[in-house]
């Protein structure tokens, strides 16, 4: 049976290679300038405010965020909300306590609780786990400028439904070409005006799917700001060390070495 | 160390000649780091010190990053997050022990090519060349392994088909396959088996790079030029070389910085660039994903075992004449490793009594055929096996083995060289100004 498993997996693999990169071709994910982009991008904690109603009203009816500690919405380069809300924000949960096994209020400590009843996959990865482009030539070094996609595969996805719907085995599928087969099980969550932003923001569906998405990357990559600063103190730091050694270099090889005849 | 003649340590009267006596360690180091190396080494002698730097840096944030990661299938993924999110710096080195991986595998391909260019492999260096195999060798299982650690779609999957490999050996196959994965499928217990060899395998890479710079210190370096420094004597080899220190550590030190950069900007702004996103979902036996490919670093030699399919002729003969035995599977498997195989034979492959690649006309366009035949490899390894595909693996596939079972042995006998420079010296001083003048 293993040696089954292993030849279907070879030659699953080199079939479906095939098919995920001609169904790939077909849809062109449209990229969305998000503030948290490139070298010098930051969250816009106002934005993930945003995205964070539209996930507790909307998404968390069926999805979970299992990795995310509720604690975090607190963080500098997060949402940053004060801690008197992130306390609140956590009783809305019920969640069973581990050395109890009874249930309790949530705590800030607690993680945002799973949530797969609707067999609905977990979003905390969902930004990172999903590439919306490849380029230039696929090489994805556009991923320096522009991000790894995943955000903007979620916004398209969010507003890629074409109205279709079909029934099958007992289950209702709705046509969405950014999904990878097609058809999804996850009918159109949002509609204009569905949460009412407490800034006035626009809540069009567009919005809306930008500040979830913004959210879900920040899930998926909460040290996010932390680590850009690290590589740009790094980076600084590298090219001063370099420019010395430069110098150290070309000082030492000058007694023994002049200049290139040709 | 034999070798080139050159000053030695001489232990001071006092604590310097008792430790001598007793244990000899600091003569060992001065020799070590006062070797004298030939002065013409260009920038692509560097990649030796990044492969330090890389298996150093890996030890290191290896050994913090087992200080919090579960090998355990309910519990991998998830503590591989805590790292991400509640360790202390956590994201820092995870990704730079992920992107090291890669940097190790870039820096060691630059290094092995500079080999087969400038000859670094003929006599009598071919010990250090096959020690240099073994490292790579190993270097491979560690990065397939630590692959796997994460549990994510692409590992679990990645092991499946890796270790599916083995499956495809006529009769044992099965048996051996089953051993390697500790049951019937990839689980805790193979997660559990290349966390433990992972952790040892680079400290036998440790040790084979001891081995591995003892052999060149015993046969002293190759050069661009490919003339052996002179050995006459002390003050003859001191014009062909310059000490180890400072001269090359400050070299190799100033390369290595500006390497460093890079790699930084790369872990800082794009740490997934290397990544597949598919890795970002814990592993699912139930779930094949669509897309099964394995790290960049692999791709040439995956793309050799797809090529050999079974309508390839060639597939078809050795079936034929084996009595099925092998088939198109055991084939591209034994392709696969042939591949690495005749580039470690490379030492006796080559007939040529001309060392470097400077002084091979001929051989020189073969070789650059074969850098682009590398990066072709790499690019079709990634690509769906249809359509054009196919043949262009095919085709790539052939020339690697062709370059080193037909056109090395050949070239050796029908290129006329160009002629050497009498000793390195010559060539330094036809290339550089006095530094007096």
């Amino acid at each position: 049976m293993f040696r089954k498993i292993a030849i279907s997996a070879v030659s699953a693999l080199s079939l479906m290679t095939g098919a995920a990169t001609a169904a790939e071709g077909v849809v062109h994910i449209e990229d969305i300038p998000f503030s948290f982009e490139g070298p010098f991008g930051t969250y816009d904690e106002h934005q993930l405010q945003r995205g964070l109603q539209v996930f507790t009203e909307v998404c968390s009816a069926c999805h979970g965020l299992k990795f995310v500690p509720i604690r975090s919405l607190a963080d500098e380069g997060g949402p940053h909300l004060p801690a008197d809300q992130v306390r609140a924000y956590a009783k809305q949960f019920t969640i069973v306590d581990k050395d109890t096994g009874e249930d309790r209020e949530g705590l800030p400590t607690d993680n945002f609780p799973m949530n797969n009843g609707a067999g609905a996959p977990d979003l905390s990865l969902m930004a990172k786990a999903r590439a919306g482009f490849h380029g230039p030539y696929g090489l994805g070094i556009n991923q320096l400028l522009h991000g790894i996609g995943g955000p903007e595969y979620i916004v398209n996805l969010l507003h890629g439904y074409t109205g279709e719907e079909k029934e099958e085995a007992g289950n209702t599928f709705y046509e969405n070409p950014v999904f990878s087969t097609g058809w999804i099980k996850m009918p159109a969550p949002l509609s204009d005006g569905l949460v009412e932003y407490a800034d006035g923001a626009p809540n069009d569906v567009k919005h809306m799917a930008e500040d979830v998405s913004a959210f879900l990357m920040w899930t998926a990559e909460p040290k996010l700001m932390a680590r850009k600063d690290t590589g740009f103190k790094a980076v600084l730091f590298l090219i001063l060390l370099s420019s010395l050694l430069y110098l150290t270099n070309k000082r030492l090889w000058s007694a023994v070495k002049g200049p290139k005849k040709h | 160390m034999a070798g080139i003649p050159h000053d030695h340590y001489e232990p001071k009267p006092g604590f310097q000649t008792w430790l001598h006596k007793r244990l000899p360690i600091v003569s060992i180091a001065y020799d070590t780091l006062m070797l004298p190396t030939p002065k013409n080494l260009n920038w692509m002698w560097i990649w030796g010190i990044v492969l330090a730097f890389c298996l150093g840096l890996q030890i290191i944030t290896g050994i913090v990053l087992v200080m919090h990661y579960t090998p355990h299938v309910d519990l991998a993924f998830s503590s591989v997050e805590h790292i991400m999110r509640d360790v202390n710096g956590g994201y820092m080195l995870r990704y730079l022990h992920a992107n090291g991986a890669s940097l190790f595998f870039l820096a060691v391909y630059l290094h092995i090519f500079r080999g087969l260019y400038y000859g670094s492999y003929k006599a009598p260096r071919e010990v250090t060349w096959i020690i240099g195999m073994l490292i790579y060798l190993a270097m491979m299982a560690t990065g397939f392994m630590g692959y796997v650690l994460p549990w994510g779609q692409m590992s679990f999957w990645g092991a499946t088909v890796i270790t599916g490999l083995f499956g495809a050996i006529p009769g044992v196959g099965p048996s051996i396959q089953e051993w390697l994965l500790g049951g019937p499928a990839v689980d805790n217990a193979t997660l559990n088996r290349f966390f433990s060899l992972h952790y040892l395998l680079p400290f036998v890479i440790a040790a084979l790079v001891a081995l591995h710079i003892w052999a060149f210190h015993t046969t002293g370096n190759n050069n661009p030029t490919g003339v052996e420094v002179r050995r006459g004597s002390k003050e003859e080899a001191a014009k062909d070389t310059l000490p180890f220190w400072p001269y090359f550590v400050i070299k190799d030190l100033f390369a290595l910085a500006v390497v460093v950069t890079i790699f930084f900007a790369v872990v800082g702004f794009m740490p997934n660039f290397l990544g597949h996103p598919d890795n970002y979902i814990e592993a699912n036996a139930l779930s094949t994903p669509a897309h099964i490919v394995p790290e960049w670093y692999f791709l040439p030699f995956y793309a050799i075992l797809r090529a050999f399919t079974a309508d390839v002729w060639i597939v078809q003969l050795v079936h034929f004449v084996t009595f099925g035995i092998v088939d198109a599977k055991f084939f591209g498997v034994l392709a696969m490793f042939g591949a690495i195989a005749v580039m470690a034979l490379v030492p006796w492959l080559d007939t040529s009594s001309v060392r470097s690649g400077r002084f091979r006309p001929k051989f020189k366009a073969w070789f650059y055929l074969l850098c682009i035949d590398f990066v072709v490899l790499m690019w079709v390894g990634a690509m769906p096996t249809d359509g054009i595909y196919p043949y262009i693996s095919l085709i790539a596939s052939t020339y690697w083995f062709a370059y080193f079972l037909v056109i090395l042995p050949l070239l050796g006998v029908l290129e006329k060289p160009l002629p050497q420079p009498a000793t390195i010296e010559e060539d330094f001083k036809s290339h550089y100004a006095d530094p007096a003048e």
